[in-house]
């Protein structure tokens, strides 16, 4: 089902958006498979979505793409993740430059208990950039390119907690694109969030993808459809067996016709 | 509307008909059962305030007896007082030798315990693997089960004839010695409520930190500490209550001594060794007696007061995350 | 785990982690080796208590008196002391304690006076051990004229207990979900039929962990009995009235004998009282865990 990629040229210094190829990847808690046999690809410069129904390990997928699965204890990664032609899983890999490069924006907005501006500067200090002058236009350009840079100019120094919801999580955005990824990952971003402020993130989304890669995980099949160009759907068909892959396809093909029954019984509601 | 029955007492909504009709009002026609809850509450609300009489009560019996010092000896003169003559026949009641043994023993053990019990904290909470952690937390609640006379004997046995060997000290039952030793009897407190801080920090940020590139370290000092600070500062308040008020370990090791100790190398009695060690002794009603209980007044401020702040302090960091 | 200094590291950015990690490997090693020394150290503590105990304890060490001017004979009427002593706790402490427990959690809304008594137990649990020495012995030894007694003993290291118990209790009925709750009332149950069918029998390892721990901590506690009732020597007590040994007091006065010093019988009691209240301590974990097991939510 899946056919290699084209063979697309590596990320120049100016070009950094990254390329993914998933090989008949798996992945288990301790002895419990929760996914297999997935393969297909994540092309550059698109929004691909992630969909299915909870519990079908989209979740699980997407935090493979930065390793943040190292973080709990017992899970394993089978199988192939490739970006930019390198195998992210091999052992000598650096997994803090692999999220360096792989952003990611949260289900629940998790800014640190700082102030907005602390907020963004926060991974550009990591990476050991002290200049004010620098780290003062690191923190406008992300906020502008996350949309909330008008509503916060005139308080950077507040506590992020004193913002709304949505307003968080775009400050969480910003807070990923402070870094300059190439991959942006955003595990249901909108979730938490009112109509407004999705509206909001989802226009963000469109713009990102001009400079990056984008993977989104959503339960929401109009968000997909509203803001993905590839979909992916994820299916857990029974508790016995682990998730897999059903079908990868252009989103606009995918949701007018899609090849597989049990795609086109989930986007016409029929389970899940 | 008009239900006589309609008191505050006895109003009771019916949402069926055709059940219960007489008397009072149930919906399955089964025994009614609010005379017994009411009951019930009633008698576990009241058991639940006895606790606070305790307070009280510590604190009327404290005053109480120690109202003839107040009226003989005078407070000043017992908090600022630098000599403690009790049985001489010109009597002082001086409570500096004992304050400031307590403020020496209290600093070493706390200089000791801060640092291993923050560091141990950081290290279970950040870095360790669940079994480590669990290993750790039954070691931990071991601990807290050694009774502190057992700690004393200890310190006796084991850290006495080794400060007498290494340091210039005419014995070992020093100020230092009974710092580090209680030292050992605050950790668990140290570590377990520090603990409790760092993990509360909801583990949405530590996963926002790793997202950055961050290594676990960096999420710990730029991100988990400064958002758990108040907790881990309140747990070395809770740390420092306990080593004030800390009896047997001191008693046994201090010294004892009656005069002001000038640094952790001279023998030392503290506030506790003192009424620990001259209550049983003295004759009931006399002003001796009623000075030690002074001193136990004293004694009880001070901790009530530091265990109010960190119990505050508490109370505030954990409303932070009730987001 | 990950590459050696030689090796070559993959990157997918610019930015140059190794440095960090280098910190961040000396901090986790750092950190591990003084949480492991902490851990040894207590457990070189037990071990040295195990020897320098184990050889005093025997049948005659744990059922005869004290002879030869108490450097002989056995520790029996301490070890009945305290086992009096936790009796005596027991009845006092822990039915206030437990309905206090539950009262928190489940009856008290938040009020003023709510919040004042919660910060009052916070603050009871600090209060120094010799304080309430002082306090049991102008309460219960003098005011009410218990004397020094095992009743004034028992009353007091109650005192103590308290907060331990309450906050225990507190603790283990807030874990249970809330749904539990919900389902029971909408099975029509009453809030004290909820409580006595549903919510205690879930929250009992929790709550009795908790009793016995306040109980272990009396009966190890030493202030608080100095003034109230601790003999040097009595025998074994027959009723509440009189006077009686405990072991942790035992300990205290025979270490700090100035004159014909009996280490056998000091290390010997220390390490009965420890063993004792280990034993008592790591069954209810065991039991605790078993049952934890069953109940995940």
């Amino acid at each position: 089902m899946v056919t290699s990629p084209a063979k697309t040229d590596l990320p120049s210094k100016k070009d950094r958006a990254g390329r993914f190829v998933l090989e008949d990847v798996s992945v288990s808690y301790g002895n419990e498979k929760a996914l297999e046999a997935v393969s297909f690809y994540i092309e550059p410069h698109k929004v691909t979505a992630m969909i299915g129904p909870s519990g079908c390990g989209k979740s699980t997928l997407l935090r493979c793409l930065n390793r943040m699965n190292d973080a709990i204890d017992n899970v394993k990664v089978g199988g192939k993740i490739m970006l930019n032609d390198k195998d992210i899983y091999q052992k000598a890999v650096d997994p803090v430059s692999l999220r360096m490069y792989v952003g990611q924006v949260f289900q629940r907005p998790n800014p640190f208990p700082l102030s907005i501006y602390d907020n963004v500067a926060f991974g550009p200090r990591t990476q050991g950039i002290r200049k004010k002058a620098e780290l003062d236009q690191i923190v406008e350009d992300s906020l502008k390119k996350a949309a909330i840079f008008d509503e916060v100019k005139k308080s950077l120094k507040k506590h992020a907690f004193e913002l709304s919801g949505g307003q968080q999580q775009r400050l969480c955005i910003a807070r990923a694109l402070a870094t300059k990824p190439g991959v942006l990952l955003m595990d249901e971003p909108c979730s938490a969030l009112d109509p407004i402020s999705t509206g909001m993130i989802e226009e963000t989304v469109q713009q990102l993808k001009e400079s990056m890669t984008v993977v989104m995980v959503t339960h929401n099949m109009q968000q997909a459809a509203r803001v993905s160009d590839t979909t992916v759907f994820l299916l857990r068909e029974s508790m016995e067996e682990p998730a897999g892959l059903v079908e990868v396809a252009e989103t606009s093909t995918l949701f007018t016709a899609p090849r597989d029954k049990r795609t086109e019984n989930y986007i016409t509601g029929r389970f899940g | 509307m008009n239900n006589p029955a309609n008191t505050k007492k006895n109003r009771i909504i019916r949402f069926q008909t055709g059940l219960a009709e007489s008397g009072q009002t149930t919906f399955n026609g089964l025994r009614n059962t609010r005379g017994l809850d009411s009951a019930a509450t009633i008698f576990i609300s009241v058991l639940g305030w006895t606790a606070i009489f305790v307070l009280i009560g510590i604190a009327a019996f404290l005053i109480q007896s120690s109202l003839r010092a107040f009226d003989e000896v005078g407070i000043w003169s017992m908090i600022a007082g630098s000599g403690w003559f009790p049985t001489s026949s010109n009597a002082r009641y001086g409570f500096l030798p004992a304050q400031v043994g307590s403020i020496w023993v209290t600093t070493v053990a706390l200089s000791a315990c801060v640092p291993i019990g923050v560091l141990s904290a950081v290290y279970l909470s950040e870095f360790a693997s669940k079994r480590f952690r669990e290993a750790a937390k039954t070691v931990i609640e071991f601990m807290v089960t050694i009774p502190s006379v057992v700690f004393g004997l200890i310190g006796l046995a084991v850290l006495v004839p080794l400060i007498r060997q290494h340091l210039p000290v005419d014995s070992g039952l020093v100020a230092l010695t009974a710092g580090l030793v209680v030292g050992i009897v605050c950790l668990p407190t140290i570590i377990s409520i520090s603990e409790d801080a760092l993990r509360s920090v909801p583990s949405e940020l530590r996963q926002g930190s790793f997202a950055l590139g961050n290594t676990r370290w960096q999420t710990a000092y730029k991100v988990i500490l400064p958002a758990a600070s108040s907790g881990v500062f309140a747990a070395v308040m809770l740390g420092m209550g306990r080593a004030i008020g800390e009896t047997m370990v001191v008693l046994m090791l201090a010294g004892n001594a009656g005069i002001i100790p000038a640094s952790p190398l001279e023998a030392a009695r503290t506030m506790t060794g003192t009424i620990a060690q001259e209550t049983g002794e003295v004759v009931r009603g006399s002003v001796h007696f009623s000075v030690l209980f002074t001193l136990g007044l004293v004694l009880f401020v001070i901790t009530f007061a530091i265990n109010l702040f960190a119990d505050m302090i508490l109370e505030r960091s954990r409303k932070k995350w009730r987001r | 785990m990950s590459g050696s200094k030689r090796k070559e590291v993959i990157t997918f950015s610019d930015y140059d982690s190794r440095g960090a990690r280098r910190v961040e490997a000396i901090v986790r090693t750092f950190t591990m080796i003084v949480t492991i020394a902490m851990m040894t150290l207590v457990l070189f503590l037990l071990a040295y208590l195990f020897v320098r105990g184990v050889g005093s304890i025997n049948w005659q060490f744990l059922s005869d008196i004290p002879r030869d001017r108490m450097t002989g004979g056995g520790i029996w009427p301490a070890i009945a002391g305290t086992l009096w002593l936790i009796a005596l706790v027991s009845a006092f402490a822990l039915p206030i304690g437990i309905a206090t427990g539950i009262y928190l959690a489940e009856i008290a809304k938040p009020s003023r006076p709510v919040r004042v008594l919660r910060v009052a137990i916070a603050n009871m649990a600090g209060v120094p051990s010799v304080v309430y020495g002082l306090f049991g012995f102008a309460a219960f030894s003098l005011a009410l004229g218990f004397g020094k007694s095992l009743l004034a003993m028992g009353l007091t290291l109650a005192c103590v207990t308290l907060p331990v118990v309450i906050t225990a209790t507190e603790e283990a009925l807030k874990q249970i979900p809330n749904e539990q709750r919900q389902a029971a009332m909408a099975l029509g149950c009453t809030r004290a039929r909820t409580l006595g069918k549903v919510i205690l029998p879930t929250a009992l390892p929790g709550i009795l962990t908790g009793a016995i721990l306040g109980l272990s901590r009396a009966a190890g506690e030493t202030a608080p009995i100095l003034f109230t009732g601790v003999a040097f020597f009595a025998p074994v007590a027959t009723d509440v009235m009189q006077p009686s040994m405990a072991l942790p007091y035992h300990l205290y006065i025979m270490a700090t004998q100035p004159t014909t010093p009996a280490p056998h019988i000091v290390w010997g009691t220390a390490l009965v009282l420890t063993g004792m209240l280990s034993i008592t301590n790591a069954a209810i974990a065991t039991w605790r865990s078993a049952k934890r097991r069953k109940l995940q939510w």
